[in-house]
Order: C-alpha cells, then structure tokens, then sequence
C-alpha cells in the first residue's frame, strides 16, 4: 500500500510534466481540425461544444479532486481503523442530483434552440447536390433560378463563394455516407433514397480538406473532398468555366487523324495525343462509366468535362498530375483498394494519349 | 429461429417416470456422472464452473480482441501505414469491436452473474442450470463461429454497427464476412437471451430467506437490471439481423432502396438494441466496482437504495437515447432535440452513481487493495466517458464529434476505463474466492498502474484525434492531416497496456498457483458468498442461510456503536473462522443437477445450423445441412427434456412426479432407471434440498 | 415483491425440478421459476414482434411496385382462419381445466384439438402464402412482400412450435406421464400458446384491417 503511493506520486508527476510539454510543443496544424472554425456553422456548433466542454473539464476536477482528497485523507492508517458507518444521506443525495439536473437543464436550452438554428435554410442559397458514391463525391451544382435542373456536374472538389451560405443536400447512390468539412460545419449522412440538407460556409478565401465519416467499405479512409472558398470573381469565373462544354479534341481540324483511325504513326503532336486520347476514352470502356459533356454521360464514375480543372483526383486522394495518373489508369484497385474503376489493362501509349486527353478538359 | 428454438422453459423439468424406464439404457448419450476431468468439464451444470468457463473464456476472446486493438494501432501509428490492406485493416476493426462487446464485457459479465449471483442471494445453482451450460456452449460456439469466417474467405468487414445497406446487399463488402457476422451474433443472441432469463428467474425467485429485494447485494441488483435488459434489447437486433439475414439470403428488400427501403430503419433497430446494450455492458461492473469500495472502505455502500433506483432509472431511460447515436442521420429537429436532452438527463442517475461511490470512500478507511485501485481508477475513468458523454448530447455540435475517433475515446473510456476496470477489480477481488488464492498484490498494482497509463495514454490522445478531424474506421490517413504524433502515442499506450496485460496473465498462471491458500473471508468482506469456504463446495451453502440484513455477513462479523463508529462483535473471528469450515456434515447427502450432454448437444446443431445457413448462400441445397443442425437440436432438446435434472435417488418413489415435466414424447422416455443408477453420490435432488434431501437418500 | 421468510419453504424451491413431492414449488415471487422464465421469455418475444410488426407498419404503402395489399389480400377468408385460430385458446382453456380437474382423457381431447385447431390455421396460412406467390408476390418483390412474408412467417413458425409442444403433451397424457400434479406444464405451453393468439390478433388488425396508404411515394418517407 506505501508502495503503491509512493508509486502513484513519482509516476504522476513526470506524466503530467509530460503532457504539458506535450501539449504545448506538438500539436501540428492539423487541416481538418473542428476546433479551427472557418464559418458560421462550425462557429456555432463549437460555440455550443466548448463551454460544455469546459464545464465538463470543471466537472471532472470536481470529481477527481474528490477521489484524490479520499485516497490522501482517508487512507488507512492501521489495519484497524473504525470509520464511521454512514450510510447515506438523503440531502447530499438529493442535492447531487438536482444540481446536475439543473446544470445539464441549462446547457439543453441552447442545444434545442442551436438544433432548431441548424435546420434553417437561407433562401436563395446557392445549392450543391451532392451525392455520395464509393468512394468519390459527386458535385451537381443547380441552376440558380431552378435548384431542380442541374446547371453542371463535377466532382471531388467544390468551389463555394466565400462569405456566402452554401446549401448542400446529400444523397447516396449505393451505402450511406457522411459529408464532412471539419472547418466549415459538422457533418451530415449522405443516404440512399433520402435527401438530406447542410449549410455550409466560409470566412476566408481557401481550401478546406473533408472526407466521407461514415464506414463506407473497403476504401472508406480514400473518400475524401475538397471545399474551395473562391472571392466572388473567382467563384464566378469558375462556374462559367464549369457551365462551358468540354473541349473538343482537335481531330476534326487535323485531315490525317479522324476518329475512326485511331492508330496514328506520324510523330505525335500533344493535340494528335489528344485526339487519339478522346478514341480511347471511346473505345477502352471509359466512356461507359463516365461522363464527358458531348462525348459521354455515363454516371458510375466522376464526371472528366473538367477534370483537370480540378487539383485532386480519385477521391481527393491523388494529386492530379501525368504521374499519379499513369499509375492511376494503369491499375487503379492498386492505388485505391477496392476501387470500383476496374484495371482496363491499358497500354502504355494508351495511357499517354488518355493523359494528354484528360490533359485538355480544363 | 433466435428466439423459437430457444428450449422452452418447461422441458428442463425433470421426468417423473424415471423410475419406469428400464436398463436398456439411454436413447441417445448415457449420463454423465464424473466429478472430475475434461468430460466433467464438458457437462458440467454447475454454476460455477459455467461462471468460471465463461469467464476464462471471455479473457481468452479479450486477448484475440486486444491482438486486433494492437494491429490497428500498429496500423494507425505513422500516417499511411501498410501493416495491414484496407480489406484486412477493416476485417480487424469489425472483429475488435464485435469481440469485445459480444464475446469479452458481455460473456464475463455473465460469467461473474452466474458465479456470483447465487452465492450471494444464497442459492444453490441458478434456477435452470442446464439452460445455463446450454448458453456457455453456445457463446463459446458462436464465437469460435464467429473467428472460423477468417478461414472460409474473410471474417466480418461491416462494422460492428453493420450499417445497410452496406451489409445487407451483396457485393458491396468483399467476401463472405457479414454472412459470419449475422448468423454468429444471432447464435450469440440466443446464448445471451437464455443466459439472461436464467439468471433474472433464479434472482427474482431463489434468494435465501430473509433478502427482500432491497436487501440484495448491489452486484446482484445490477446483474438483475443488466439481464432484464439483455432479455429485451436482444429480440430487438435479433429482428434486425434477421431482416439482413432475408435481405442477403433471400434476396427480400427491406434494406434496399432501390426497392424504397430505408436504411435509416436498420441503424434504428440497431440503436435501439444497442444503447441498452451500452448498459449492459456497464451495469455488472458497477455492480462490481459497487461491492469493492465498500469492503475497502471499511463502509457499507453509500445510499444503497439510491444505487439501486439510479440503476433502474437507468435501465428505463436506457432505451430513450438511441437516437444520440444517429444526430448525423439528418431526422428531424424535433427528434433530435428531444433525444438531446433525454441523453442529457440520463447523465443524472449517472452523476448520482458517481457522487455516491465518492460518499462510500469519504471517511473511511481506504486499503488500496489492487481491487480498490481498480475500483476508484474506474470512477475517475468512468467520469471522464461519462462527461464526454455529455458533451455528445450535444446535437448540434455533436455533428462535428461523431464518428470522430472522440467518440473513440468517449467510449473506450466507458468500456475500457469503466467495464474493463471493474471487471478487473472484481478477478482481483473474487479470485480467492474462485481458487483459494490470492493473486498476487505487488504484480498486481503493477499491473494497474501499466493498465492505467497505458490506457489513458492509449485513448486520452483520441480525444483531441477526434478534434482534430480524424474520423473513425479509417485505416490510413494521410499525412498532411497532421495526425501523427498523437497517433503514435497512442500506439505506444496500446503496447504498455499489452504489457500490463502479460504481467496479469504472469501473475494468474505462473505466481498465484505457487502462493499460499487463504481463508474463506481474505478480504474482511460483506456478503454472503465469504461466508462459505474458498472456493465453495459444489452445493455452495451447507444450510441456505437466512437473512436479517443488507450485507448480512458483515453484520455478523462487525456492529456500530452509539456514534456509528464500526465494533467488532466478540465472534468476529469465530465467525470468519467457521466460514471456512462451512460445509455439509458428513452423511449429509445435498442433491445437486446432474451433469448433462445435451445442452453442448443442442448449442452445436444451432451452429452446424448456422453454417448451412452460410453454405446455403453459394448453393440452396446446403441448406439442408441447416435441416440437420436444427434436427440435431430438436433432438437434443427432446432427450434434454426426457433425461431429469438431477438423478433421483435410487429408492426414489416415482409418485411423487416433478412437477413441471417438459413436453416430450412417451416412446424415449425409458431412460431414467439406468441413470439412477449411475448417479454421482452427491447427486439426486435439486438444489435446496437439504436435510430433507439426506434423509431421503 | 412477495418475500419468504422461512427456510422450510425456501427450500422447496430448488432450481430447474421443483420439489418432487407433488407440491407447487414456493418461490420468493409465489412464481415458479418455469412459469417466471416464460413469462420473461413472452416479455422478450413482444419486442421480437413488437419490432417485425413496427418493420411491417413503417414500410406500409412505401413498396415502389405492385402487388399490393389491396390486391391480393383475402379478407374474409383470413378472418375465417383468425377465428379458427382463436377458437383454439378456447380449448387451450378447456385442457387446462381438464386437467385440472383431472380428466385426462378430456386434457388429451382438448390439447388434440388445440393443436388440430392450430394446423388448420397453418394449413390456411401455407395456402395463403402459395395463391399469393402464384399472384406474383414474394418476399423479393416489394417491400410488401418482404416485410408480409417476414412477420407472418414468423408468427407461422411460432404456431407450429406451439403445436409441436401440444403433440407432445398428448403423447405424454397417453402414456400416463402427465399426471395432474403437472398441470403447470399445461398452463406454461398455454401460456405460450394465447401469447401467440394474442399477437396474431395484432397481426392481423395491422397487417390485413387497417387500410394501408393509397399513395405509394416515389421516395421513403422522410422525417423532416
């Protein structure tokens, strides 16, 4: 028993010395942290979270400097010590359970009013559709006189006006997924045959990191997404960007490469790549899965009209240059575990005239 | 099929035309009568044996759970890790929480009710005690069931919440793992059900003379409130399984949207079972915690009634939370507001519990006993989940929280720091008890105090993972996420608190078998099972004592004076003494159940069920090996149903028939003589049959 | 809670066998242990139904396609099989007081025509379920299907437990192994078996009388 004081002391107090140093020297910035609010939203889910958190930690000082002040005062001097025996005492009783109450009473007024907050909707918001796939995010931004119709679809990552409420609503096409961008709101279930609604926002310009927060299946920890936070001429420019149709391949200009002779022998210019590039999308199966404005509607995967306007790729895991792209098409459940893009066993030169393809969809 | 082919209580009675049977022998597996040796083992009805195997065998499962623990933090410690695939990463993380929840908290609970539960009400054995070996075997089988999917293509990768419709359809998860998943919770189901409304019935009805309800010992209470929910809570996932289960097998469509199902509907009933469950869970080690501060304090249970209360209320407002867990699922403000401030209130019985056990340490005189180390590191473990707990009721910023690895933290600290810590202390405290011997003292606090920075340094870290955006069952994350410093601290705690767990395994197999035997009462202890030598006879109580008092051995031992200070009675050490000397006298013949093979008989068609089920899944025509397994149970059911429970005595007069024959068919019934025959001397009455008993053999 | 005091009777309560000596086993309840664990197991079976009828309730009018319940249900031919299904908690009560009385031959007759009584109800339900499959509907066509088939399925299988239990009690009468000090026996499985009437009437009330939604919405329900 003096042992295990003794123990209890040398042990605790380098533990302590320990997490302060800890605590003080090491926290990185970490890009998704829910404590960093970078919107009205976050704001006011921590605004709510912190106090209570604080007064937790209060509560906990409480309790553990209880225990403490038991174990120093109270400990047994002799083997035959005769406490007192007391065997309640209903007003200390009553009282710890009516303070509580009363404490946890006060802090459900702001979570039911912050619950009723959350679920107003601003008009005229811009609205995202945003659907969950495995393990990609689809982007369907809506027209803004008709949130109905679909003005343009992208992928992975979306770009939001700063300063402005963003209407996000959520659906899934296969499991249930969780929509999550730490630094602009908490998060919000992406589910099959329902469709749920999240305001998002941003304070400042830039790049917020999210990722799918629901178990998902295999790839799960690979569902990530970006929010980019543009100025309003940025955010317009973009849009017009995105509404604009995908580039054509350069092969109805070109006599000597049409699209029906796909096996091209002269020196390849980077645009006669492309070209044979867009016959590869047709011919090799990509275009079965995913859509191309004027070229290809499949759904199963994101939609490329602009992809490489896009900084990340493959459920923002991937960043978008020739490199990760190569080793992407050539065998993709090998980058991504359980991908639901199958290994097309691609060439090569395939692959280059894809990636010069894919090159020109900005 | 959970529920159906559970035996119905009325088949375990024992036949009253023993007498008529014959010596062509039994129909199907002659009696067991040895006392000692595997097959002993095998068919043992006897409570404490049963208490003992479940409980070993929930410690065996906890290590394979920790295995996975240190797998996933071995994955998780550096960002990007490649110690495990995706598919394998997430194999181990559904096997880590499955396991410790269904074959670890849950089955050694269990295992302590059905050791402690009737020692301290002052039964015999529990009220059916074939039903009780039948429930070991099929826990021990559905868990091996369930850890046998790693051979056949894959174990479980849904999650222990297996959301649909990400389980329900298949294709979406590789390989045949949720297959496992169903049918081996739905066998642990059916275990745990069986096992709960034995242990409510011999609660309820076989407490010794004299202990009204409220002067049950608080294990008991919690024990009894923890089963009353698992007798409810698990037809609930029992459905819900069953839908996935028709879903997969069947190709039914209540999970899938695509045919208008909802998804929402299967976290629903999963929630519903599963924030009872969380009681479950937590309940028998407050129960425990509960009976150790007490004896080291050297004071009786603060508010002892209030414990009792706070622990219904609890019960009761266990099932009006579920929702907490689903803030994120997008329901309406209404619910969630609603749920919000039941989860807020169920806090208060919670805080209540805690302020009490504090009243129990104040002014004592506090022997910091390994137990009472564990007992108070579970009030300050416990604490710290419960408040951020709290902090989840807090829907609207809960929806940053969830699915964080703070909740992680929340409940590790809930099951690790709360369940675990009081499952510990309690080895610790009963053990001499269980094996007449101590465990060692000194390894044990060195194993606490591993357990206990290991621990926080394990799961503190996660609180601020959680914060700082690491979602959970992820399993890697990339770098530029910042978190990998807490990552690998918490992965160093993981392996202190694998080492605390080798000092423990060192100190029970190694040091404690080499130590001295202790008395009956080492502890100076309240209740009654010290009043019965260490470890208790196979009867348990020479003579069903009768009692006066909350904590009746305490008050024969120990009286207060005018100032309430506590006085040794002038018998103390008489009475200490004649614990250990508690046994029947001889030629005092106590008639105990009689060993039996058909409750193992029967648990093992349900599994050979179980994998037909599976089979079936490749090819319809296996399912005639589910025809089989369900067959074999049938019969098992009838022979257990025909064969008594405990073997009469020879002379016994058949007349006077048992009261409660099961329903069962005439033409097997010619089997009693010839087991009369070979009944173990101790055996032929029930429990509770004492002198009566002797003098009729 | 009814609380003994005297050992004498305490320890005629031993566990699963009561006291061999022809008395109703004293418990601390005044319930025997047998009857205490059904009715903790009926306790466990409401939820069992409570949450598969719940199931069937909330995905009534939700199926995305046809058959559905107004087409195919068969009102008055499933209220005939209801009544004979209930006529058998009629000679459920006669048996018991059969053997009450001890009439052992009228216990035979009456737990025979229990059991008979629940056969027809399953023979209807095996045709019901097969004119339904021949009229399109099965478990995998709609939720309907599914979640129809799930619950009365299950119930189903509950009727025939119930009537293997009664099988089995007459072949015990017969071979004079059901005296009457084990009328408890009778009363547990009779116990169980009103259970399983009582559910059926639910069963019946919410899967075939109350009217399901007309609408069949394009889209599940959402709580908002």
């Amino acid at each position: 028993m003096r042992n295990s004081g003794k123990l209890r002391w040398t042990l605790k107090g380098p533990l302590a010395l320990g997490l302060v140093l800890l605590l003080g020297g090491c926290v990185k910035n970490a890009s998704q942290d829910t404590l960093k609010a970078h919107g009205s939203i976050a704001r006011l889910q921590n605004s709510l979270f912190i106090p209570v958190f604080w007064i937790a930690v209060g509560v906990f000082v409480l309790v553990g400097g209880l225990v403490g002040v038991c174990i120093v005062k109270f400990r047994a001097r002799s083997e035959d010590e005769a406490p007192r025996q007391i065997h309640g005492h209903t007003k200390a009783e009553i009282a710890w359970t009516i303070m509580p109450a009363i404490l946890l009473a006060s802090i459900a007024i702001p979570t039911v009013k912050f619950v009723f907050d959350l679920n107003k909707f601003p008009k005229n918001a811009i609205t995202v559709n945003v659907v969950g796939h495995r393990w990609w995010w689809q982007m369907d931004y809506t027209k803004p006189d008709d949130v109905n119709q679909t003005d343009f679809t992208t992928a992975t990552e979306m770009h939001i006006p700063v300063k402005q409420q963003v209407i996000v609503t959520l659906t899934s096409v296969d499991v249930i997924h969780n929509f999550w961008v730490p630094e602009l709101a908490g998060k919000l279930y992406a589910i099959p045959g329902r469709h749920n609604k999240l305001v998002i926002e941003a304070d400042t310009p830039g790049t917020y990191y999210g990722q799918c927060a629901e178990y998902c299946g295999t790839s799960h920890s690979n569902m990530r997404l970006r929010v980019i936070a543009d100025t309003p001429d940025q955010y317009a420019a973009w849009v017009t960007a995105q509404e604009a149709p995908a580039a054509q391949p350069v092969v109805s200009t070109s006599p000597d490469t049409t699209t029906t002779t796909p096996g091209v022998t002269a020196a390849p210019t980077e645009a006669s790549l492309a070209a044979t590039g867009a016959n590869v999308f047709k011919s090799a199966g990509c275009a079965g899965c995913h859509a191309i404005s004027g070229i290809s509607d499949g759904v199963v995967g994101p939609n490329l009209t602009h992809f490489k306007s896009r900084s990340v790729f493959a459920g923002a895991i991937f960043q978008n240059d020739d490199n990760n792209l190569r080793l992407w098409l050539a065998n993709p459940p090998a980058q991504k575990p359980g991908s639901v893009m199958p290994n097309l066993h691609l060439t090569s030169d395939q692959i280059n005239q894809l990636i010069a393809y894919l090159d020109t969809l900005r | 099929m959970a529920i159906v082919l559970e035996p119905p209580p009325s088949t375990t009675a024992p036949d009253a035309d023993k007498h008529a049977g014959t010596p062509a022998g039994t129909p199907f597996l002659r009696r067991p009568h040895s006392s000692e040796g595997f097959w002993s083992w095998v068919t043992t009805v006897d409570h404490k044996r049963l208490g003992i195997m479940y409980t070993a065998t929930g410690f065996a499962f906890f290590l394979l759970g920790g295995i996975e623990a240190l797998l996933i933090r071995l994955q998780l410690a550096r960002p990007n890790g490649h110690i495990l695939s995706a598919n394998q990463y997430n194999q181990v993380f559904t096997m880590h929480g499955t396991t410790m929840v269904f074959l670890v908290i849950m089955p050694v609970s269990v295992g302590f009710a059905n050791y402690l539960v009737p020692l301290q009400i002052g039964a015999r054995d529990v009220a059916f005690p074939r039903l009780n070996a039948f429930s070991y075997w099929l826990f021990l089988f559905g868990g091996i069931f369930l850890y046998s999917s790693f051979l056949f293509g894959g174990a479980p990768n849904g999650g222990w919440f297996g959301y649909a419709p990400n389980t329900s359809i298949p294709g979406y998860l590789p390989g045949r793992g949720s297959d496992f998943w169903v049918f081996g919770l739905l066998l642990l189901g059916i275990a745990s059900t069986a096992g709960a409304v034995n242990i409510v019935v011999t609660t309820l009805n076989m407490r010794a003379p004299g202990m009204t309800l409220l002067k049950m010992p608080i294990f008991s209470w919690m024990s009894l409130i923890a089963q009353f929910l698992t007798v409810f809570a698990m037809p609930v996932i029992t459905v819900a399984l069953f839908l996935v289960m028709f879903d997969r097998n069947f190709g039914a469509n209540f999970f899938n949207p695509a045919a208008g199902g909802d998804p929402v509907l299967w976290q629903n009933l999963f929630w519903l079972f599963g924030h009872p469950e969380v009681y479950i869970l937590i309940l028998p080690a407050m129960g425990m915690v509960s009976e150790v501060l007490p004896v080291f304090a050297r004071k009786p249970l603060f508010g002892y009634p209030v414990m009792v209360f706070s622990g219904i209320a609890i019960g009761f407002m266990g099932w009006g939370v579920w929702i907490h867990h689903m803030f994120a699922v997008g329901l309406g403000p209404v619910a969630v507001s609603a749920f919000s401030v039941s989860t807020m209130f169920i806090a208060v019985p919670t805080g209540v519990k805690i302020f009490n056990w504090i009243g129990t340490l104040w002014g004592g005189s506090l022997r910091l006993t390994t137990p009472m180390l564990f007992a108070i590191g579970f009030i300050v473990m416990f604490t710290i989940g419960g408040l951020s707990g709290v902090t989840h009721s807090l829907s609207p910023s809960d929806r940053q929280q969830t699915d964080t690895y703070y909740v992680v933290a929340h409940f590790h600290y809930v099951l690790f720091g709360g369940s675990m810590f009081g499952i510990f202390g309690a080895i610790y405290y009963w053990f001499p008890k269980a094996f007449g011997r101590m465990l060692n003292e000194k390894l044990g606090k060195i194993h606490f105090w591993l357990t206990f920075i290991g621990f926080n340094l394990t799961f503190g870290p996660m609180h601020i993972l959680g914060l700082q955006g690491m979602p959970r069952r992820i399993y890697t994350y990339d770098k530029s996420l910042h978190l990998g410093f807490w990552n690998m601290v918490s992965t160093v705690g993981a392996f202190i608190i694998m080492v605390s767990l080798l000092v423990c395994i060192y100190n029970i197999f190694v040091v404690t078998p080499r130590s001295p035997r202790v008395s009956a009462d080492p502890w100076d202890a309240r209740t009654l099972e010290w009043s019965i030598p260490s470890p208790p006879p196979e009867y348990n109580f020479a003579e069903i004592p009768t009692v006066h008092s909350l904590d009746d051995y305490w008050h024969r031992k120990y009286t207060e004076d005018d100032e309430g200070r506590l006085v040794r009675l002038p018998n103390y050490e008489a009475v200490r003494a004649s614990s250990d000397t508690n046994v029947a006298a001889p030629g005092q013949h106590i008639h105990m159940p009689s060993p039996s093979y058909f409750p193992i008989v029967c648990s093992f068609g349900l599994v050979v069920a179980a994998y037909g089920m599976i089979m079936g899944h490749t090819n319809g025509a296996n399912y005639l090996v589910s025809v089989v397994g369900i067959l074999i149970t049938i019969g098992g059911l009838y022979a257990w149903g025909l064969e008594p429970s405990a073997e009469p005595p020879e002379e016994h007069d058949g007349e006077h028939g048992g009261e409660n024959a099961p329903p069962q068919p005439a033409h097997l019934g010619a089997s009693g003589g010839t087991m009369a025959l070979d009944a173990p001397s101790t055996a032929a009455l029930p429990p509770g049959e004492t002198h009566e008993g002797g003098t009729e053999s | 809670m009814a609380t003994t005091t005297t050992p004498e009777v305490l320890d005629e309560s031993p566990g699963e066998n009561p006291a061999e000596h022809g008395m109703s086993p004293v418990t601390n309840t005044g319930v025997s242990n047998e009857k205490l664990a059904m009715w903790s197991f009926l306790g466990s079976e409401c939820l069992l139904f409570g949450a598969l009828i719940s199931t069937y309730f909330l995905y009534r009018g939700r199926s995305l396609t046809g058959p559905t319940p107004k087409n195919i249900y068969d009102i008055p031919y499933t209220s005939i099989s209801s009544f004979v299904l209930l006529m058998s908690s009629l000679t459920m009560v006669l048996a018991l007081a059969a053997i009450q009385r001890g009439d052992h031959r009228r216990l035979r007759l009456w737990l025979t025509a229990t059991a008979l009584l629940g056969t027809v109800f399953i023979g209807g339900q095996v045709y019901e379920f097969t004119s339904f499959i021949h009229e399109g509907l099965t478990m995998r066509t709609n939720l309907f299907g599914s979640s129809f088939f799930v619950l009365t399925g299950f119930h189903g299988v509950h009727v025939t437990l119930g009537i293997m239990m009664l099988l089995s009690l007459v072949l015990m009468s017969a071979r004079g192994r059901l005296p009457q000090s084990k009328v408890q026996v009778v009363e547990i499985i009779g116990l169980y078996w009103h259970f399983v009437d009582v559910v059926w009437i639910v069963i019946f009330t919410v899967v075939y009388l109350i009217p399901s939604p007309v609408a069949h919405s394009t889209r599940p329900l959402q709580i908002r």
